[in-house]
């Protein structure tokens, strides 16, 4: 057991955890912020998507002491306070989520893939979230979203 | 007033759907108390039975608040298929609500709410559409009985619209919450008048799901998210091999392991399936698990080591031979089929598969000091848990409550509860609130699975090019052997037929027949149950038949589609909105399917391209879904959409093998479903002409899939695939 201070959305918290614990644990049981999921703990579905500095990472297959006090995580719950972030506007205007499990993980990687590539392609799209696996099939929403986020992104 | 409440309790009829009766649910004399509310905090969906509410309980279904808050229960848990807006939006649309004017509230197998709160089976809207209806209805009658009372005014001169009760000639109106006494007092009409459809507001409309804000937002509540004050963590290991039995553990090392508590033994139950496991209790979940590797089990694999699927696969071509138990017999076939001027005949086969819902199986459950017990979990099915679970460990049905949290999928997996009973078994022996967790590695191995159907078929062309004589036999193991110990086996299994001879292709001499297999591998009800491999051979083999007749596969259909039917109309829609006429270029191939079984009905046409590499890809898929009904056509579209994407998967995905009595495949990377990178644009059509019969959503996208795709592999190859699942990359 270690000591650890994290910064998830803009707060401090500590936590006492073994060393190899995975953030994904630590963000929904320690942090307590359970819009990030556990979908195979494998790095293969994207189920627990977070930022890290900006970039999206997944959180099951980061553990915690690889992670500093100033490095800035963001879950779900951080990327805005109204539901009103530009790719979750563009979610809910395409209606995406079916069951949503997979949904915060597919809109952190969206977020993340717009910062880098703010008009991307039906290619880039592809490329960029095929390590999101959403099991409901939402896919061809998803990609319709990402448009209408990155037009209205732009429009700014 | 307390007693003439209780007697009208007592007319609560549930038929098995919803109240055709309705209650006033004002259990004491000064004041409406109900039994649910939500909790405060967040937008959680987890009810809270037990703190008190004042409002009026009109029906089970409906709370209105003196406040003017307004809740409508759902009883159909959402897994995703949007019962969360469309059984609500059944109630709301008769009680003249807009849907940001009431909250939802899901139930959790109370016993007010009726023995079928549960979602399956494509049921939800299907069987519940006017029922629900009515019970918005009488509450609606009721108020505009209140308000005139009130005013004074004849009932006939109010109207009800978004929450209030407007009087027309004077325009003055008063909200719901203001009539809430008065219509507490009032009779519950029996035969409320429906609205006209051309009013409804929201009922056929594309209405956005209340769910979708919380589900962007990672505000939605499931089962994996229950959070209780001290709880701990369990992690369970189970037998590798199905049918092993537990002979002894060493939990050594795992006590060693930091924040684990406790090793202890925990009873799985899937119908006449039962196994022993072994389960690492611990402080967080991450210690669970450590704790789990390094445990050290014992297992007696009771001979089933030796099992392995292709063996069993070869079982199934040899039982092939058998007669099996007619199922339809209509005309000769024998006959008609030794007349035939071509015959053919052809086999196909189809694999195990895993539900694999995003969320893995996972429980929360806290048995108390007083002998009480909490559930916290995702389920399609409240009613059942309710039902098992109390006589099961011992308790009073009044002393279990369940909260149901959105499911993070279902696709039937969630139809059973052997993980409920688990977590369950844990709470009784901790006696404290215990997280129970299956990792996606025991979701993908432990099943229960879509069982494999092999089918052999034959058919016989007439001179013109008709088919006279048709046969489809299924061999295959049943799932109703483990939900049932003595299945009777001189009967069909109508499940593991479903559809086959239903179709409305008019065929003058068709025999078909079930051949019983045995199996000792827990298999469960699959996103369309048997049909999602039926109709791969059986409208592959249509097909088949087709250019065996020289005949072009939709007109070879629509031939034996004289008179005027579902099916007909689906094809003829298909037809249209695929330009079926229209010649594709060299190098591509459509194919067309359609599927009719206890669901509902789906059509569809795929279009591929075969690339120079000997690969096929879908370049676009045309579905229709028959309803007769619509609530709301986007999520409608969404569920076809997603069929798709899984049918998909089911198709050209390998499913699941067994070696040496355990699951070969363990996570995505071994048992992979389709990504947004290889998953094609659908074009969704509904055809909702009214009608008596209202079909259901859900599931009816799926069983098209494989053979529409098969058939336009062929068609753009010339290659036959009749073994799911096939490999686009390599077509050999
Ligand atoms: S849970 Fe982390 S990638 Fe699947
Ligand atoms: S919405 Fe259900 S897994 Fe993506």
């Amino acid at each position: 057991m270690k000591e650890y201070t994290l910064n998830i959305n803009n707060k401090k918290i500590q936590v006492e955890a073994d060393p190899d614990t995975p953030l994904l644990w630590v963000i929904r049981d320690y942090a307590g912020l359970k819009g990030t999921k556990f979908g195979c703990g494998m790095g293969l579905c994207g189920a627990c998507t977070v930022h890290l500095n900006g970039q999206a990472i997944r959180s099951c297959q980061t553990p915690i002491s690889s992670l500093k006090a100033t490095s800035k995580i963001t879950t779900i719950e951080g990327i805005s306070t109204n539901i009103d972030h530009d790719v979750q506007k563009a979610w809910i205007q395409e209606q995406v989520p079916q069951c949503g499990y997979c949904q915060s993980g597919q809109i952190m990687s969206a977020v993340a893939l717009l910062k880098i590539n703010p008009k991307p392609t039906d290619e880039d799209i592809d490329t960029y979230m095929a390590g999101n696996i959403c099991r409901c099939g939402t896919y061809e929403r998803i990609r319709k979203a990402i448009h209408v986020a990155s037009n209205e992104m732009k429009k700014k | 007033m307390e007693n003439n409440l209780v007697n009208r309790r007592n007319f609560l009829k549930y038929t098995g759907l919803s109240g055709t009766a309705l209650v006033l649910g004002i259990s004491n004399s000064n004041a409406a108390v109900v039994t649910a509310d939500t909790v405060e905090t967040g937008h959680a969906l987890f009810l809270q039975p037990t703190q008190p509410n004042l409002g009026l309980n009109l029906t089970p279904y409906v709370i209105i608040e003196k406040t003017g808050k307004i809740t409508i229960f759902n009883t159909k848990p959402e897994i995703g298929q949007g019962t969360y807006q469309s059984i609500p939006a059944l109630i709301a649309e008769e009680l003249e609500l807009l849907p940001e004017q009431y909250t939802v509230l899901q139930t959790g197998g109370e016993t007010k709410f009726g023995p079928m709160q549960m979602s399956g089976g494509s049921m939800s809207v299907r069987l519940n559409y006017n029922e629900l209806r009515k019970v918005g209805a009488s509450a609606r009658e009721m108020l505009l009985l209140a308000a005139s009372q009130q005013w004074n005014v004849p009932a006939s001169e109010c109207y009800a619209e978004k929450a209030k009760v407007v009087h027309k000639p004077s325009g003055k109106s008063i909200g719901y919450g203001d009539l809430v006494e008065t219509a507490a007092k009032l009779e519950v009409p029996k035969n409320p008048t429906l609205k006209d459809t051309k009013d409804f507001n929201i009922l056929g409309k594309s209405v956005k799901r209340q769910d979708i804000p919380l589900k962007v937002s990672g505000q939605a509540v499931f089962g994996i998210d229950a959070d209780v004050p001290n709880m701990v963590y369990a992690s369970i290991e189970h037998c590798p091999v199905f049918g092993g039995k537990l002979t002894n553990y060493d939990k050594t090392a795992t006590m060693n392991v930091a924040g684990v508590e406790q090793v202890v033994e925990v009873e799985r139950v899937f119908g006449v399936y039962q196994s022993t496991g072994v389960a690492v209790i611990a402080k967080n979940y991450w210690a669970a698990l450590k704790g789990r590797k390094v445990l050290k089990v014992v297992w007696d694999y009771q001979g089933n080591e030796k099992f392995n699927s292709e063996t069993y696969a070869q079982s199934l071509r040899d039982m092939a031979k058998n007669e099996g138990i007619i199922d339809a017999n209509v005309g000769d076939f024998d006959k008609a089929f030794g007349e035939s001027v071509k015959k053919i005949e052809a086999f196909y086969e189809t694999p195990f598969v895993a539900h694999s819902p995003m969320e893995a199986m996972n429980c929360t459950a806290h048995w108390k000091e007083n002998n009480t017990l909490e559930i916290w979990t995702s389920t399609q099915v409240p009613s059942d848990v309710m039902r098992d679970i109390p006589t099961r460990f011992g308790l009073k049905p009044e002393d279990v409550t369940l909260h149901t949290a959105f499911s993070g999928g279902g696709f039937g997996r969630r139809l059973a509860i052997d993980f409920i009973v688990e977590a369950v078994g844990l709470a009784k022996t901790l006696k404290k609130p215990v997280k129970m967790i299956w990792t996606r590695e025991d979701d993908t191995q432990l099943g229960p699975f879509r069982p494999p159907t092999f089918s052999a078929l034959k058919g016989g062309i007439s001179e013109e090019g008709k088919l006279m004589a048709f046969q489809h036999k299924v061999i295959s193991p049943t799932i109703m052997s483990f939900l049932m110990p003595n299945v009777d086996k001189t009967k069909v299994d109508e499940t593991m037929v479903e559809g086959i001879s239903h179709q409305a292709y008019e065929i003058p001499n068709m025999r078909n027949s079930f051949v019983y297999a045995d199996i000792h591998i827990p298999m469960f009800w699959w996103r369309s149950v048997t049909s999602s491999t039926l109709a791969f051979s059986h409208e592959c083999f249509m097909d088949e038949l087709a250019h065996a007749a020289g005949k072009d596969p939709m007109a070879f259909r629509l031939e034996m589609l004289t008179k005027d039917s579902d099916t007909k109309r689906v094809l003829q829609k298909l037809k249209e909105v695929s330009n079926w006429d229209k010649p594709l270029p060299k190098g591509k191939g459509r194919g067309v399917a359609q599927y009719e079984f206890f669901a509902g009905l789906g059509g569809q046409v795929i279009e591929v391209t075969k690339l120079s590499d000997n690969s096929v890809k879908i370049d676009k898929v045309y579905a229709v879904i028959d309803l007769g009904t619509v609530v709301n056509p986007d999520t409608v579209k969404a569920q076809v959409e997603g069929a798709v994407v899984m049918g998909v998967t089911a198709a050209i995905k390998n499913g699941i093998t067994f070696a040496n009595g355990k699951t070969v495949q363990s996570n995505f990377h071994d048992t992979p479903v389709l990504r947004i990178n290889e998953s094609p644009p659908v074009e969704v059509h509904i055809l909702a002409n009214g009608g008596s019969k209202i079909k259901g959503v859900g599931e009816p996208g799926l069983p098209p899939v494989a053979p529409a795709l098969a058939n336009a592999i062929f068609a753009a190859t010339g290659i036959r695939l009749r073994k799911m699942p096939f490999d686009l990359d390599n077509l050999g």
